[in-house]
């Protein structure tokens, strides 16, 4: 039996459905990512586990008891807000430790629960400042603290990290994952950054307009996104359209130029279908190994950044991008130039057209 | 801006400065001059020491601040919960409520007084049911009449402030970690809204007892002793005392402002915790 149990969650507002069909299992200790674009439903999903919106149907179990109609302060769920939610009057040790008193705690247990989430977020020495003292990556570590102290059986964060500047972000990130990891307790993360969710999750649940479109690893999740949605979500994976050309050999006709897929797939031949190719696995003609894939284009442009060179190439309607390692000898093709990019069969994706509810 | 046009607007402000000063203090000076005045040739503290001697003074004033304890309390209670329910749960009647707040604006004291009166003065039944006795048939319960129409009168100004203290603070974000944490509504009011609100509350607070220790009407028309009708009475029997218990209320005033901003100095933290 899992640890947080949704089954067939569904949340209903006045004149749209937030949440639909929602299933999903997360185990003990685990670290699930909701990842999505704003008004996908993962906020509204995180807050129904919280106990802060109620599911108008389906129901919710935390570890094996029905939390459903429970409400929030009943729930022994942590949570940590984007905008801190410290409480202003109180100082630091005070707001990590409002949720042990409000339990009755002995004072002493208190006060030593208190010391060892200090020292756990590395602020051991703040304790007597008020929230306004602390910037904003300190305010999100009480939080955090404060969340952690009453020993909840799940740990929620929604998008805590959004508020703060980027090298603080990646910081907080890996002290997040360091803290969960230490700790051992089931925490469910809600973001739209793809590359926060890919580097803390242990699975990443994508969701678009209400619904979960793919749920697995974030290995999974970059190299073999299902549909449309989530290969343009994640990653910059290159979508086009293709016909097939013969389904049993998997060869398809892009813009009037052949490739073939690593797979045969399950479609008639002479239908059109969404493809995606991983800028990654492109490389110029002759300059890669893998050749049994090419499609020939002009280059539109060229961008420089940093690590890496995105080229951008033309075929006939459609534009693909691709990325070459920099280096200082690499010699750029130029824009308007003709190339022949090539690419190996498993660099070719089948997308499913449209978003279907997935069963975790 | 050259430095031409700011000297300009530098004299323009003093200007208005100095125009708004005589506009709000030459009266106080006034009155304060004229109450110096109660013994002939000379200046004098007489009218004071005259005013204070009575011992209606110190009875109707005493009084007076006591219904204005009980109607800061009443107010706090009444105000502050609903509206924290109007921000938390009914954002889109924050309109609603608000014209309701202003309605003391609109309905005068004397047509609020005289509805008091009309219902208050015999039993309110429900279907021959005596639901609330005669309130205003003993003075005791007059008293709870006043001070609910002290905390009507009073409702725009306590209500303003609460509203603003409440826009200042993330109430839901707040209330929501509060909850998570496994507080309930008593602890989240009393621990977390109410000390982030303390600012607002003390202002509204000192707005509400400005107007009930000065008020008249209701307490006229209710045959309550209080220090507005006493006021009242001796401005029309005294010359000089009046005047003298205009500067003394006007000091108290200022006192209780000086006490709020001693009381709320650095609470700025209050808003920038939030963010």
């Amino acid at each position: 039996m899992a640890f947080v149990e949704l089954h067939q969650v569904q949340k209903n507002f006045a004149t749209a459905t937030a949440v639909e069909n929602f299933n999903l299992d997360v185990e003990r200790g685990e670290f699930v990512s909701f990842l999505g674009p704003s008004g996908c439903g993962k906020t509204t999903t995180l807050r129904m586990i919280a106990g802060f919106e109620v599911p108008s149907s389906g129901t919710i179990r935390l570890n094996g008891a029905d939390v459903t109609n429970l409400p929030p302060n009943k729930r022994n769920v942590g949570m940590v807000f984007q905008s801190y939610a410290l409480f202003p009057n109180m100082t630091v040790a005070e707001n990590i430790a409002f949720g042990m008193t409000v339990a009755r705690k002995p004072k002493e247990e208190i006060t030593k629960r208190v010391d060892e989430m200090l020292r756990l977020i590395h602020l051991p020495q703040l304790g007597n400042r008020y929230p306004y003292q602390l910037s904003g990556g300190q305010q999100q570590r009480v939080a955090l603290a404060r969340a952690l102290a009453i020993q909840p059986q799940v740990l929620l964060l929604d998008e805590p990290l959004s508020a703060l500047d980027a090298k603080i972000r990646v910081s907080l990130r890996q002290e997040i994952r360091a803290i969960q990891r230490t700790l051992g307790i089931t925490t469910i993360y809600v973001t739209h950054d793809q590359e926060e969710a890919m580097s803390l999750s242990d699975r990443i649940v994508v969701m678009s307009n209400g619904r979960m479109e793919q749920v697995g690893t974030p290995f999974e999740i970059y190299n073999f996104p299902k549909t449309q949605f989530v290969a343009s979500f994640v990653g910059t994976l290159n979508q086009l359209q293709a016909r097939v050309s013969d389904a049993a050999s998997g060869k398809l006709d892009v813009e009037g130029q052949t490739i073939y897929a690593a797979k045969p797939f399950e479609k008639m031949t002479g239908e059109t279908v969404a493809i995606a190719l991983r800028p990654e696995m492109i490389d110029l003609d002759g300059s890669g190994e893998s050749e049994e894939n090419h499609l020939q284009g002009t280059v539109e442009d060229t961008t420089f950044l940093g690590s890496i060179v995105r080229t951008r190439v033309r075929l006939r309607d459609s534009i693909i991008s691709f990325d070459t390692f920099n280096n200082p000898n690499l010699t750029l093709p130029r824009a308007s130039e003709k190339i022949t990019m090539s690419f190996p069969r498993d660099a070719v994706l089948i997308l499913e057209q449209n978003a279907a509810p997935v069963q975790a | 801006m050259n430095a031409r046009a700011a000297r300009n607007v530098s004299w323009f402000s003093w200007i208005v400065i100095v125009i708004g000063a005589i506009y709000f203090l030459a009266p106080l000076v006034g009155t304060f001059a004229y109450s110096l005045t109660a013994l002939r040739d000379q200046l004098s503290f007489a009218a004071y020491q005259r005013a204070f001697a009575d011992p209606k003074f110190v009875e109707s004033f005493v009084y007076s601040n006591l219904l204005a304890v009980a109607t800061i309390i009443a107010s706090v209670l009444l105000i502050v919960p609903t509206t924290y329910w109007v921000h938390l749960y009914l954002p889109k009647l924050r309109p609603v409520v608000e014209a309701i707040s202003l309605l003391p604006f609109v309905i005068p004291a004397i047509t609020l007084v005289f509805g008091y009166i009309r219902v208050y003065s015999r039993p309110v039944d429900v279907l021959g049911i005596d639901l609330i006795p005669p309130l205003l048939s003993t003075s005791a319960s007059t008293n709870i009449v006043l001070v609910a129409g002290y905390t009507v009168l009073s409702m725009p100004y306590m209500y303003r402030a609460v509203d603003n203290g409440l826009r200042a603070i993330d109430v839901r974000r707040l209330t929501e970690a509060a909850q998570s944490l496994g507080a309930g509504w008593g602890t989240i009011l009393f621990r977390v809204i109410l000390p982030n609100l303390r600012t607002a509350l003390l202002s509204g607070a000192l707005l509400t007892f400005a107007i009930v220790v000065g008020e008249l009407t209701l307490a006229t028309f209710l045959g309550i002793p209080a220090f507005g009708p006493y006021l009242q009475q001796l401005g029309q029997h005294k010359a000089y005392e009046p005047s003298a218990l205009t500067i003394v209320s006007f000091l108290l005033t200022w006192v209780a402002m000086v006490l709020i901003s001693f009381v709320t100095r650095g609470d700025t933290r209050s808003a920038a915790g939030t963010h």
